[in-house]
């Protein structure tokens, strides 16, 4: 089995978002980053796929130099290898980038390294095109299915679940494929210390790749209007109860 | 002309569409063009709500292979209507079917899609305002490609009934499907089985995050919820820790959910989990510290322990009801 997971760098945005003055990106001096939960449990699922069925997996990212944080991350908790998709900062459109994606992977095809399983998460968790995943099957026409929360490997075929309203819907697709992934598929694992100081180690592919614009071109980035805050202090610990309970009553919400 | 996917669920419609195609009568409107709808697999039933919300004409297409939703078959039927009709936009409602066959169709035509859009201006440019980060930030930008693809962010239109709808012009269409096109089928549909109130139609949804500390500090959430008829949810750091289910979380990643009343307990506020709840009707925290973000978001808030607050509150509710 040889995998292959794409995952986004995102900035940890607390509790607000400050943007830049221009308004073209999140100000991001003061913070951290990290992945979108969708892709941690992408990244998870292939390492557990790995130590059941064997083979190796390889994480790939698009981003800044600097996003080779997050393909570390990745590593430490068990990826082998990585690419980087070296970007100057900019953030891609996500044509684009499945296209920047699919020469990569089209590239290792041709070094000899095919991939029977390439994850995704289902969105991103900033700019949320619900898309490259999808272009990604499409160019190399590969089956695709999204939002899947439970895969079984069985005999080359990949048995998959998602949600859609109140059922599971259960897909059945032969490998290679592509499988979008949302959280709750598994609880991803803290790395350990030797796992990063292995994936210190662990090689990374870079790949310069030059600015591309798409046909979904940014203007600005603006944040929702905030209300003023109206909140009603109801009281300080226990001695509040009563309050709470009237405001239970209020609202109708106290069974008989 | 603007053509927009119609979502239904073995014949029922789903609510996202009709916000939909409100939106694309208004947008048709601005535009001086007409609007058609596309129903695929499905009964006549749709085509007569598709005209009650304001499309003029709808076509129905079907093919003896395509009875459930398959995600590559409906965009090869889209793109197929789209070459027959040359339509100005196409769209359909932001949700995951909708995203995935706008998403396939888009990579079948290479074409640009914007997903999640709440606003569309039509002058020089074919300008989107499109959600990112779950909701919590908004995005201008210019859209290219003929016909232009998007998706309606779910809820940020209304959906609005004709007062007096017309009888639907129906026009059939037959597809051309291969093999490829049905190759990903939905194989079973299982029942997801869950205990009591769901927490998406819950009138109350009692949630614990990091403050509640551990999988039986929930006990007293779930206590409450249950004197309540309501359920319980959680914040990530919760469900990453393995005190709740991945089912229970709200927020970006999770559920988004409106209750009645939404009880925020030992949770900061994220803006990933503040998505997910900020459509609740009426918002309590409880929470040790006044400065956290979400105190000054919530409609109420008692500043204390969870642990000393909650179980108070049970005690009261049940002393008032005599229990
Ligand atoms: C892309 C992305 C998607 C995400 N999706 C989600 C999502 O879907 N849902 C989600 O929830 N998060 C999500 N997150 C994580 C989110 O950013 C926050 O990390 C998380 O919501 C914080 O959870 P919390 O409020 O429980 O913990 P904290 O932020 O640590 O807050 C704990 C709060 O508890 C209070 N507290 C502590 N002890 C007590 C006590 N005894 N009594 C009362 N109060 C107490 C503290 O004052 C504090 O305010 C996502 C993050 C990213 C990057």
């Amino acid at each position: 089995m040889n995998i292959l997971v794409c995952v986004k760098r995102v900035p940890e945005t607390g509790a607000r978002i400050v943007l830049t003055e221009d308004g073209q990106r999140i100000d991001t001096r003061y913070l951290g980053f990290t992945v979108s939960p969708h892709e941690e449990c992408a990244v998870e699922e292939a390492v557990r796929q790995i130590e059941k069925h064997g083979g190796q997996s390889t994480v790939l990212t698009l981003g800044p130099p600097e996003a080779v944080e997050q393909l570390r991350a990745a590593m430490s908790i068990g990826i082998d290898s990585a690419i980087l998709l070296e970007t100057d900062g900019e953030e891609w459109p996500p044509m684009p980038t499945a296209e920047a994606i699919v020469e990569a992977i089209r590239q290792q095809a041709e070094a000899g390294n095919t991939f029977d399983l390439l994850l995704f998460g289902n969105e991103s968790a900033d700019a949320g095109g619900y898309q490259v995943g999808v272009r990604v099957a499409q160019a190399l026409d590969l089956p695709c299915v999204t939002g899947i929360k439970a895969l079984e490997i069985r005999d080359g075929v990949a048995v998959v679940r998602r949600e859609a309203g109140g059922f599971w819907e259960v897909f059945e697709v032969p490998l290679p494929a592509v499988l979008t992934i949302k959280e709750g598929i598994n609880v991803p694992r803290y790395p350990s210390l030797p796992g990063r100081l292995r994936a210190k180690k662990k090689p990374v592919l870079e790949i310069k790749v030059g600015t591309r614009a798409g046909g979904l071109q940014k203007i600005r980035l603006r944040t929702p209007e905030e209300e003023a805050s109206q909140v009603q202090i109801l009281g300080e610990g226990p001695e509040a109860a009563p309050k709470v309970v009237d405001l239970l009553e209020e609202l109708g919400l106290i069974p008989s | 002309m603007i053509l927009a996917l119609i979502e239904h669920d073995r014949g029922e419609v789903n609510p996202a569409s009709l916000e939909l195609l409100t939106f694309g009568r208004k947008l048709a409107g601005s535009m001086g063009t007409s609007l058609h709808a596309l129903v695929i697999a499905g009964p006549k039933s749709l085509a007569e709500e598709a005209a009650a919300y304001g499309a003029e004409v709808v076509h129905m297409a079907a093919h003896e292979q395509l009875e459930d939703y398959a995600p590559e078959a409906w965009a090869r039927t889209l793109t197929q209507l789209m070459d027959a009709e040359k339509p100005e936009v196409v769209m359909a409602a932001g949700t995951d079917r909708g995203n995935e066959v706008l998403a396939h169709t888009a990579a079948m035509k290479d074409l640009p899609l914007a997903t999640n859009c709440t606003e569309v201006r039509v002058g020089e440019a074919f300008e989107v305002t499109r959600v990112r980060w779950g909701g919590s930030l908004l995005e201008d930008a210019r859209l290219l490609g003929e016909p232009r693809l998007l998706t309606l962010a779910p809820f940020s239109t209304a959906a609005e009934r004709l007062p007096d709808p017309p009888e639907p012009t129906l026009r059939s269409f037959a597809p051309t499907l291969s093999e490829r096109d049905l190759r990903v089928r939905m194989k079973e549909r299982l029942p997801i089985r869950t205990e009591g109130v769901s927490l998406t139609d819950a009138p109350v949804v009692v949630s614990g995050g990091r403050g509640v500390g551990s999988a039986e500090g929930f006990a007293v959430l779930e206590e409450l919820a249950g004197l309540l008829g309501g359920a319980v949810g959680a914040s990530r750091v919760a469900t990453n820790n393995g005190w709740r289910p991945h089912a229970d979380q709200v927020g970006q990643t999770g559920s988004k959910v409106a209750p009645e009343l939404y009880i925020a307990c030992g949770i900061s506020g994220a803006i990933q989990h503040w998505v997910g709840c900020k459509n609740s009707k009426h918002i309590l925290v409880i929470n040790t510290d006044p400065e956290a973000p979400i105190v000054a978001k919530a409609d109420y808030a008692v500043i204390g322990d969870l642990h000393e607050v909650l179980p108070a509150v049970c005690a009261e509710i049940r002393r008032r009801r005599g229990t």
